[in-house]
């Protein structure tokens, strides 16, 4: 019996979150889990907020994850991690690239981004563990921003039991041929970043 | 083998499996996807028509031919095709016809939330509903299925959610089959000519064809009855369906996987197993509302609104308020006051230039469908009405009629201009009207993920094809005051806006830049020199995303920036531009 485990992404129209959460449904589907995945595509990709759900689980009927029930918050920007306190279960954990990207009112000088440890009490006052990931800044080691999400990626692998091998597997599979290597490089960097925590 | 398709990549391969072979659609959100894979696919015809209506004949005359057939569109490009779905239940076709239409709860990337379970009913035709990909897979072939035995097409309903989310999809081999022969059109006026005499013929036809279909919603293993307790039973289907299954894990469930016409038989037999039985739909209540015309109460609008998409913690709420299960709703979660992120224009995009020329004049703009409604955001705030594709044409004939003393202009894009711009475009020159119609062509359809339109010279399978030229089109039908302008060209747009709206005749812009995020245009980003910066706030009221004040000025995120220099063309200092080596700016 394969037990239930909820993700769910958080970005910036133009992140990759939907590469990042297809790569995640494709791990849950090789390690034998019943496997569903949700997004919205259209007006979000235009800059706007974005979400994506992955639940991976012996059988799951519904593509989104409830209210209460993410088991891990994937925040690849880290106002949009801020949105998602009421889907965080109890002991849940928050995985977040540390990266600003200013939303339109801001620009404006309308309303202030907030705070670091602003972001990190909305999530653990909602029972939610908080880990900083120096993703965007790996990424642009690595010679390319787009490769965030999957830095990120490689830190939530560490805390899960699936092997190294379904991961950078279904990496090799999902992204464009050329960015093969770059991107299972980035990978285990997450992977690591997170194991040397 | 299995793989993981989204509903719409699985739509595309039932189609594909059940021996498809013409395909039309218009792109669509959440439709689009469902023909873009299906043109993938080997043998098959797939394209990209100018609307839905024509899709929609396209779809007839193949089927009409012997072909099968598939036609996909979103929910409001049904209501531009629906003559069509109206005459093909008259008339009926020899190949399979089947129409993949997409209702989008919630509005995600829509201007209502219509509910087009009301077209089935309305135009007397079947209506599947999966639930998931696995199921989408399986309407096509099914549904195909129903057309041919019925002589009707057959519409497959999906909404946002279903098209967009991914589960596991077993994999097929393709029917095998022998080359079609050519045979001769088959002629047969009374069927196919919907004349008045012909049609009287065929309107009985129809309403025995409804009876049979509703016998054979009693059989077919689309609907099913799922055993559960006998307290709860729950009428349901699509996506809904999983999410009542998760608050419901115990109840009887009557799950349909086709919506019209509905099994009597089978909803009575549900409501004689349990004490009580509840419909959960999203939208409106068009099973409730049959299950009441029987006889049988139930719950359903009463407990589970008719407004937005569901989800299940929304079912769960709902059902916790009006006890039909236990537990409380109440959120111990304080939800955060944070600063919004709206969807805008991408950095770059040539549709930005015109939008702040027209709020630097004050025009008022009557706006259409696609990525360029966003100028209607602040802080460009540029466009003033948009209800549907290519309404802006028609819409600005009316104002300038009644008059108003402000300068007034439609705009509207490339894609929705060849989808239901040009019969308005004819009827403003036709009726002597003195209107400024400014069409922004970014050479794509860009919004629902850049498909090919007749202005892009490629059509959807790749062929090279010529390319419709608006300015041209324009001048054909007799216009003469025509221009084509850059819009990234601050002063010829502002003169340009000013020349045509001054003009006693009716008259064209058309402001063309192909779309950035499709050419992916990426030059050095841009730097503000702060000594030069005096912060009169110009770049900041273009809205591009880069562009930030900060303290003590303002800056630009090289990330996000490409380069396109509009910001430095409205600078009224000259602080804006690309980085010198002193880090300031030349």
């Amino acid at each position: 019996m394969k037990k239930k485990i909820d993700f769910l992404f958080a970005g910036v129209g133009g992140q990759g979150t939907i590469l990042v959460s297809n790569i995640l449904a494709e791990v849950g589907k090789s390690c034998g889990y019943d496997v569903k995945k949700s997004e919205v595509h259209g007006m979000s990709q235009r800059g706007g907020a974005v979400e994506s759900h992955v639940r991976w689980g012996e059988k799951v009927y519904a593509p989104v994850v409830e209210e209460g029930g993410a088991d891990y918050l994937m925040a690849f920007e880290m106002l949009e991690a801020a949105r998602w306190p009421h889907y965080l279960a109890p002991g849940s954990i928050a995985i977040i690239n540390r990266h600003r990207v200013m939303p339109p009112s801001v620009n404006l000088g309308k309303e202030k981004y907030p705070e670091e440890k602003e972001i990190e009490s909305i999530l653990t006052g909602a029972g939610g563990q908080v880990t900083w990931v120096e993703g965007a800044a790996k990424a642009l080691e690595l010679g390319n921003m787009a490769l965030a999400g999957v830095v990120l990626l490689g830190a939530l692998s560490a805390r899960l039991d699936e092997p190294v091998e379904a991961w950078t597997k279904a990496v090799e599979d999902l992204v464009p041929a050329k960015f093969k290597e770059l991107n299972v490089k980035a990978f285990l960097a997450g992977r690591e970043m997170a194991t040397g925590n | 083998m299995k793989k993981i398709m989204s509903g719409n990549e699985a739509f595309a391969y039932g189609a594909y499996l059940a021996g498809i072979k013409v395909g039309a659609a218009y792109p669509g959100t959440p439709s689009t996807e469902i023909m873009d894979n299906f043109s993938k696919y080997p043998g098959v015809y797939a394209e990209w028509s100018a609307n839905e209506k024509v899709a929609f004949d396209v779809g007839a005359g193949a089927a009409y031919a012997g072909g099968r057939a598939l036609v996909a569109m979103k929910h409001v490009g049904m209501n531009v095709a629906s003559e069509v779905l109206f005459y093909t239940s008259y008339t009926g076709m020899k190949g399979g016809l089947v129409v993949i239409n997409a209702d989008d709860p919630g509005m995600h990337s829509s201007q209502n939330e219509q509910d087009n379970r009301h077209y089935a009913r309305f135009a007397k035709v079947p209506m599947l509903e999966p639930a998931d990909s696995e199921e989408a897979k399986q309407s096509v072939k099914a549904a195909l299925e129903i057309s041919e035995s019925f002589d009707t097409p057959v519409v497959v309903r999906t909404t946002t959610r279903l098209s967009h989310s991914l589960s596991i999809v077993e994999m097929e081999e393709p029917v095998a089959e022998a080359p079609a022969e050519s045979v001769a059109y088959e002629r047969n006026a009374s069927k196919y000519v919907m004349v008045p005499a012909y049609a009287r013929g065929r309107h009985p036809v129809i309403e025995e064809r409804l009876k049979k279909l509703a016998e054979f919603a009693e059989t077919t293993p689309l609907n099913r009855i799922e055993p559960g307790d006998d307290q709860i039973g729950i009428i349901t289907s699509g996506v809904v369906y999983q999410y009542a299954r998760e608050v419901f894990p115990n109840a009887t469930f009557l799950k349909l996987g086709m919506v019209y016409p509905l099994p009597d038989g089978l909803i009575r037999e549900l409501a004689g197993r349990v004490k009580q039985v509840v419909v959960i739909e999203e939208l409106d209540p068009f099973i409730e509302e049959h299950v009441r015309l029987l006889g049988i109460q139930t719950r359903g609008k009463d407990v589970f609104s008719n407004i937005g998409e569901f989800s299940p913690g929304r079912i769960r709420r709902f059902a916790q308020e009006a006890g039909l299960i236990p537990g409380s709703n109440q959120s111990t979660v304080t939800m955060p006051q944070l600063p919004g992120r709206p969807p805008m224009l991408c950095p770059g995009c040539g549709h930005r230039g015109l939008f702040y020329a027209l709020q630097r004049l004050n025009v008022a703009a009557f706006g259409d469908i696609g990525c360029y409604t966003l100028g209607a955001a602040p802080p460009l705030s540029a466009m003033h009405t948009c209800g549907c594709m290519g309404a802006s044409i028609g819409v600005i004939q009316g104002v300038d009629r009644v008059g108003v003393k402000d300068r007034t202009v439609a705009v509207i894009g490339d894609s929705t201009f060849f989808h239901s711009g040009v019969a308005p475009l004819i009827s403003l020159k036709y009726n002597n009207s003195s209107s400024t119609v400014i069409v922004v062509d970014n050479r794509i359809t860009a919004m629902t993920g850049h498909q090919e339109n007749p202005g892009s010279g490629k059509t959807l399978q790749g062929a090279d094809t010529p390319v419709i030229k608006i300015d041209e089109l324009a001048r054909s039908i007799g216009f003469n005051k025509v221009d084509v302008i850059n819009p990234y060209e601050f002063r010829t747009v502002v003169d340009t806006i000013k020349d045509h709206v001054q003009s006693e005749e009716s008259s064209l812009i058309v402001a063309q830049y192909p779309c950035v995020l499709n050419i992916r245009e990426k030059k050095p980003a841009l730097v503000v020199d702060v000594e030069k910066c005096n912060e009169c706030g110009n770049c900041i009221r273009i809205g591009c995303s880069p562009i930030t004040k900060v303290e003590g000025g303002i800056s630009i995120n090289a990330e996000l920036c490409i380069g396109c220099g509009f910001c430095a063309t409205i600078c009224s200092q000259g602080a804006i531009g690309p980085q010198n080596k002193e880090g300031g700016t030349d």
